[in-house]
């Protein structure tokens, strides 16, 4: 009488290949950024999903890491960015494609 | 129709729309905050999936620290919606949306394979929450989770130290000569103390 946990599994898989659709055809280095986040979050959800079904917290657990993973890495991620953009005056990828100078 | 049921056909379509607004707008602020939409939403799915906890972690964490943190370094850029258009790779975005397709399809068949779709969740998960879900992730992680925990903390500091030395202006040293000669000190301004 509960939602199937594949459904939750599904709904997992379609926000993560959003995700991944919005990192390869974004430009802007901030939404690529959010489309990681997006992946990130779908991860999680998978990972909660199969607690429950399991009947185990380790996946909350693992969850939880993840979490804060993101978190850290979330505020590199943003430095590197604002360091970009006073390097170029620009966060569009295609830019910042050759990684010196 | 049970009660979970019904939050889960709610949300999960705003999840999908909120997910895909987000990957349409050209106006970062926009984007982030569908985005925010869509981090709530997914905190709702850990409410169905017995993770309290988790549901309210993922609002503060997510929707409260990290989005303002994406929110402030997209005030501080100024980002406008200025995005060009022109693909460096012919077809790319055809080809991003084909091959995200074929991955919604693959986690289909293998989830149908994989679990079934009638599979339903087990029954004595309060077991395992004995004691609130809190408490027993509390339990579980200073006991079997207590290294990666600790390292975690690590991990938090090296982020911290780390961005503050990328985001910081590199501010040149300059020498009391140099001072000196690029504004001269009147004698008025030597002699008063």
């Amino acid at each position: 009488m509960r939602t199937p946990i594949a459904y939750f599994i599904m709904l997992s898989g379609i926000l993560f290949a959003m995700g991944t659709v919005g990192v390869l055809i974004r430009k802007n280095a901030l939404l690529i950024f959010m489309s990681v986040e997006l992946q990130l979050n779908a991860v999680n959800l998978a990972l909660v999903a199969f607690s429950r079904m399991h009947n185990r917290l380790d996946g909350q657990v693992l969850a939880f890491f993840s979490m804060v993973v993101a978190a850290a890495e979330v505020v590199v991620g943003l430095a590197i960015i604002v360091s970009v953009y006073r390097r170029r005056q620009s966060i569009n990828v295609d830019d910042a494609r050759t990684l010196r100078w | 129709m049970p009660l979970d049921n019904i939050v889960f056909w709610v949300f999960a379509p705003i999840s999908v729309a909120s997910a895909f607004a987000m990957l349409t707008r050209r106006n970062a602020v926009h984007a982030a905050l569908f985005l925010v939409v869509n981090l709530f939403t997914i905190a709702v799915m850990f409410l169905l999936l017995d993770a309290p906890f988790l549901f309210a972690v993922q609002i503060i964490v997510y929707a409260g620290a990290i989005m303002v943190l994406f929110l402030f370094v997209i005030m501080l850029l100024g980002v406008d919606g200025d995005e060009k258009v022109r693909d460096r790779l012919i077809g790319q975005r055809a080809m991003a949306v084909i091959l995200g397709t074929g991955f919604v399809l693959e986690i289909f068949f293998a989830v149908r394979a994989g679990i079934g779709f009638g599979l339903r969740a087990p029954a004595g998960f309060d077991q395992v929450n004995a004691g609130g879900n809190t408490q027993a992730l509390a339990t579980s992680l200073f006991t079997s989770y207590f290294f990666p925990f600790e390292v975690t903390s690590v991990l938090l500091i090296v982020a911290a130290v780390a961005a503050m030395v990328l985001a910081q202006r590199k501010a040149k040293a300059v020498t009391q000569a140099e001072a000196a000669a690029a504004a001269p000190l009147t004698p008025e301004e030597v002699l008063t103390p």
